[in-house]
């Protein structure tokens, strides 16, 4: 038997071992979010059913070299399909976990199953001691090999369905090849080798079509067509469009829906624009779909829109996709505006210069570094770029579904030292919408609401900073960069609505 | 190539301990060497003082304070003495840069430290290391119960601790995955003890355990503690858990550069006792910066004038006199001969070196002398193209590996005031030379070359890191012959330590964190203001005391 080729075998397979496990882990995150939970499980999971694999593999009495091109067509056949076969599950079923934990108990044991196999198969070409050297240093070689090209290459390139699908064709083209090579300890190659076509020619029709299965999970997830879906270096962006408009998501998390988005903008930008001092310069952090620009530039005084946004795949999208263009108004487009694709902490932190309106439109706070971004430090740094008489407004998640983490935004803001003024609108796309307006002391109100909003109106301005029992304030520690306390409040809260 | 196979798993073996090897056994996906280069010059300059005969000055510069060595205790006498008016003062140092080990490095990605990375917030408003804080702006304010707050962009930042386990990482430096219901009830009497330890007060209202050292109850009840091993205690008090071990000997690898059965109990419970009031209140949490106490450094030299600090000065012979001390002293590049004649010095380096430099004890060496130990230690900085990749919880501050003789890595841009967490960084990577024989760590140590380093450093992260090789642009490698001093049984409440504080004369005074037993910028703080105010009466002047 070549060894040389045997030794590519193992390489070949470590790394498809482990591609599944990241397609599977990375699948985990993406659909059900806590990626730290998600990925923990998968691969303790994972690594638990590779040892049921190697566990099994002394019950392989006869035929071992049978048994392990059967196994490659195996691995191929689950693996391969793996992601197509979550994204279904998930789309079209409520037992997403149950099928994601058993797909990886089987891949995993599948996978357990190949070295000890191997290695029993090459146990007489070799001494203990190089095999057990050689096959190892193989399967980890293609263990880092995996590492590095699923995040920078293949995510990227192909996108989780192909790999998985690529993947699967390459560990059915180690069966395919194993029948030749191993030919001289196989009962019948033949049989083996047509079984292993098959699965070849299946598996590459999957993949010719991986473009346009992305495509119809996207749409099966996502209740109405996927008109626009690409991945930045940040995040996956979804477009959709249905009867009642488009929606905007990033990573599986809705941004805005066309229909109802108007209540969240208005809401977001006027109630600080009409008690500013000053609306000559404002600054809009995040917000990068150009709807609060829209609101903003209502006001024929304002001077400068400054837009900061760390993603520029999202800024131009709203810049260059026709519907969000139109449905911006074409702000980013705007002689006033200035987008600037940078870090908002470094932003504020390394410029100078002052603001009359800040609005701070940050996804939630799902994790520790978009936690940074509701902490008393950030908010201090803020507070220096803030004009005399300027306001600022900061979304702050919704106060009904996340009670607590509302009122610990309102009260990291005062601790930071502003005058705060707490309101909330229903936007049905969301559910009840939580904001903070804050400045350097108690505001004046500067001028009229402009012309031409759908929402709000006078009397309604008023009757948003009213809150009902169940959104009333909850004591809350101050959210500092040192104990993060919002991340762990925003976590617990939306799980119990998830 | 077998044998080659062998000696550098055995290298790994013998530095990072047995689980590194193996599990670096597994991973030897091949590699190219990551380029970098041995930093220190651990082995010329020093070690001239125990050479031949040296040259002796002519001419003697007049100088009212000598202050030898500049590194926080050294640095903390000049500030001192700044603080009251003294102007003829000077400070020489044989290292190149000021700072000792709190020295730091920068490079185009960020400043970084080569040695003390952090400062645990002070628990009350007292004493010299708060009034040094202030200057830094550090402080944001005192509640009622003297319980002082500091800047939040100085506290370390959530996440803030990490440890992998086999192939994954954990939140926090306590194994809590997988413990059982043993190991959390351990560690839940560990923490009442230590609680009971720190909110302990001797008759006098002084906490058993205090920082510094100096402010500590010397009541028999609790420095009877100094005479047994921390694992000894751990032993007598019934804590088997292995986890709880493992948690309180990093404690003691991480402060005092050896292993729990080389502290004294004393000092291990004051790791943990210290720093709370046993109130429920604790200390704010660790101040750092990117340079890590070289921020410490920096401000410490501010308060002096531009020619104040003279590095690359060996100074090889002090001989206390009647009005003062005459100083012997080398250029560390031109070997030209140097001499001060100094009314007031204070000595702010190491015993062993004191041993070396003080005239008299040259003839009869101190009693107390064979009671200080160090521990070496090693520093390696690894500059990165982007954060590491890594499995379970994300990036903290401090990176620990439970199976790992090192203590793993700090990363010096974690402070960083921003969203976006790519980019590239600096590690920190520390190993402590933990073994009981001191000497024969720091052979061991000295002996090993940067390909050494370089494949011990990937062997001990390269298991948490799949990658790293690829990520890592260069690796430098700081070996510290005598990094920290080691509070070992006996050695905080003898006699030597008390004896060696003692001023030699009128005009020779000490200072050096040694003095107070643990390596911490508190100690060499409070020595280094001690000494200076000693010098202050010397000269005759009155000034209220820092202390």
């Amino acid at each position: 038997m070549n060894k040389t080729l045997l030794f590519l075998t193992v390489l070949v397979i470590a790394t498809c071992g482990l591609i599944y496990e990241l397609i599977v882990g990375t699948l985990a995150s993406y659909l059900l979010g806590d990626s730290i939970t998600q990925f923990s499980t998968v691969i303790g999971g994972y690594l638990f059913a590779m040892g049921i694999g190697s566990y099994l593999s002394r019950f392989v009495e006869r035929g071992v070299a049978q048994r392990f091109v059967e196994i490659e067509l195996a691995v191929a056949l689950v693996g391969g399909l793996c992601a197509p076969m979550l994204f279904l599950t998930f789309t079209l079923t409520s037992v997403f976990p149950v099928v994601l934990y058993g797909s990886v108990l089987v891949i995993g044991t599948l996978v357990g199953l190949e070295i000890p196999l191997l290695l029993r198969i090459l146990q007489d070409q070799l001494k203990f001691k190089d095999l057990v050297s050689q096959v190892l240093t193989f399967d980890y070689l293609g263990a880092l090999a995996a590492s590095v090209a699923f995040p920078l290459l293949l995510v990227p390139k192909l996108g989780l369905v192909r790999t998985s699908l690529l993947f699967g064709l390459l560990n059915a083209g180690v069966g395919l090849w194993s029948t030749w090579l191993l030919a001289p300890v196989l009962a019948n190659p033949v049989r083996l080798r047509i079984k292993a076509v098959v699965l070849c020619a299946g598996l590459l029709v999957c993949f010719a079509l991986g473009d346009r299965l992305t495509t119809f999970y996207e749409d099966q997830l996502y209740a109405d067509e996927v008109v626009h879906a690409t991945s930045s270096p940040y995040q996956r962006i979804i477009v959709t469009r249905g009867k009642r408009g488009f929606s905007l998501f990033l990573n599986g998390n809705l941004q805005f829906a066309s229909i109802d988005e108007y209540r969240y903008h208005e809401s977001l930008v006027h109630p600080a624009m009409v008690r500013a001092r000053s609306v000559e310069h404002v600054l809009i952090l995040g917000g990068g779909d150009g709807l609060a620009a829209r609101e903003v530039l209502r006001y024929p005084e304002v001077k400068s829109v400054t837009l900061v946004d760390l993603d520029p795949a999202i800024t131009g999208l709203a810049t260059g996709y026709k519907e969000l263009a139109a449905l911006n108004g074409h702000a980013m487009t705007h002689p006033k505006m200035r987008v600037i694709n940078t870090d908002a902490m470094q932003f504020l932190s390394e410029g100078t210069g002052s603001f009359d309106v800040v609005v701070v439109d940050f996804p939630d706070p799902n994790n520790f570094a978009l936690g940074k971004l509701y902490t008393t430090g950030f908010y201090k740094i803020l507070k220096k770029r803030l004009s005399p008489g300027g306001v600022a407004v900061i979304q702050s998640t919704s106060p009904l579904f996340a009670r607590r983490s509302f009122w610990c935004v309102e009260t990291t803001l005062k601790a930071a030292g502003f005058w705060t003024q707490p309101y909330h609108a229903l936007v049905p796309s969301f559910g009840e919408w939580g904001y903070v307006m804050v400045a350097l002391e108690a505001p004046d109100r500067h001028r009229p609401l402009p012309e031409g909003l759908t929402f709000l109106d006078e009397d309604t301005l008023e009757s948003l900073t009213h809150f009902a029992p169940d959104m009333a304030p909850l004591p809350a520690e101050v959210n500092r960069l040192n104990n993060q306390v919002l991340v762990h409040y925003y976590e617990e809260e939306w799980r119990r609505w998830n | 190539m077998a044998s080659v196979e062998l000696t550098r798993r055995e290298l790994v073996a013998a530095f990072l301990g047995a689980s590194v090897a193996s599990a670096c056994q597994r991973q030897q996906a091949p590699r190219a060497p990551v380029p970098g280069a041995i930093v220190d010059r651990a082995v010329d300059t020093g070690h001239k003082l125990r050479g031949g005969p040296l040259p002796r000055a002519e001419t003697f510069e007049p100088v009212d304070v000598l202050i030898v060595g500049a590194g926080a205790a050294g640095l903390s006498a000049a500030w001192r003495l700044a603080g009251a008016g003294v102007k003829d003062v000077r400070v020489v140092e044989l290292e190149a840069e000021a700072g000792g080990t709190s020295r730091s490095g920068r490079n185009g990605v960020s400043a970084f430290p080569w040695g003390a990375h952090y400062l645990p917030s002070p628990l009350e408003d007292r004493g010299p290391v708060m009034r040094l804080l202030r200057e830094m702006d550090a402080v944001t304010g005192v509640d009622e119960e003297g319980h002082p707050s500091f800047a939040e962009e100085l506290l370390i930042q959530e996440p803030d601790e990490r440890l992998f386990y086999r192939g994954h990482w954990y939140e926090g430096l306590y194994l809590r995955a997988g413990a059982s219901a043993q190991d959390l009830e351990e560690l839940e009497r560990f923490d009442a003890r230590m609680n009971a330890f720190a909110a302990a007060r001797d008759a006098k209202g002084r906490k058993a355990f205090s920082v510094p050292v100096a402010l500590s109850s010397d009541d028999a009840e609790w420095t009877a503690l100094d005479a047994l091993s921390m694992a000894r205690w751990l032993e007598a008090e019934g804590f088997r858990s292995p986890r709880l071990k493992w948690f309180v000997d990093y404690a003691c690898r991480d402060d005092y550069g050896t292993t729990a059965e080389h502290v004294s109990a004393w000092a291990g419970i004051w790791y943990f006792a210290a720093r709370q009031n046993g109130k429920g209140e604790r200390s704010d949490g660790f101040l750092s910066w990117p340079e890590g106490n070289g921020r410490l450094v920096r401000q410490l030299v501010s308060s002096l004038g531009p020619r104040q600090v003279e590095t690359n000065v060996l100074v090889h012979t002090v001989e206390p006199g009647e009005g003062g001390c005459r100083v012997q002293a080398l250029d560390a590049r031109t070997g030209a001969p140097r001499g001060f004649q100094a009314r007031q010095v204070v000595l702010a380096c190491p015993r062993f070196v004191a041993a070396h430099v003080v005239a008299p004890w040259r003839e009869a060496r101190p009693a107390w002398m064979d009671a200080f130990a160090y521990s070496p230690w090693v520093v390696a900085n690894l500059t990165l193209s982007g954060p590491p990749v890594s499995r379970g919880f994300p990036l903290a501050w401090d990176n620990v590996l439970y199976e790992s003789q090192s203590l793993g890595y700090v990363v010096a841009t974690h402070q960083a005031l921003r969203q976006d967490e790519r980019g590239p960084t600096v590690l920190t990577w520390y190993l402590p030379m933990a073994g009981a024989d001191v000497k024969a760590e720091r052979n061991k140590a000295l002996s090993a070359t940067y390909g050494d380093w370089e494949a011990l450093v990937m062997a001990d992260l390269l298991p948490a890191h799949p990658g790293l090789g690829a990520l890592t642009q260069r690796l430098e490698v700081q070996r510290w012959g005598h990094a920290m001093v080691r509070p070992q049984p006996g050695f905080l409440w003898g006699e030597a330590r008390k004896a060696a504080r003692e001023s030699l004369g009128r005009h020779l005074h000490f200072a050096h964190t040694d003095l107070g037993g643990m390596a911490l910028f508190e100690e060499a703080n409070w020595f280094g203001v001690r000494a200076a105010e000693l010098a202050l009466a010397g000269l005759g002047r009155k000034d209220a005391t820092w202390l």
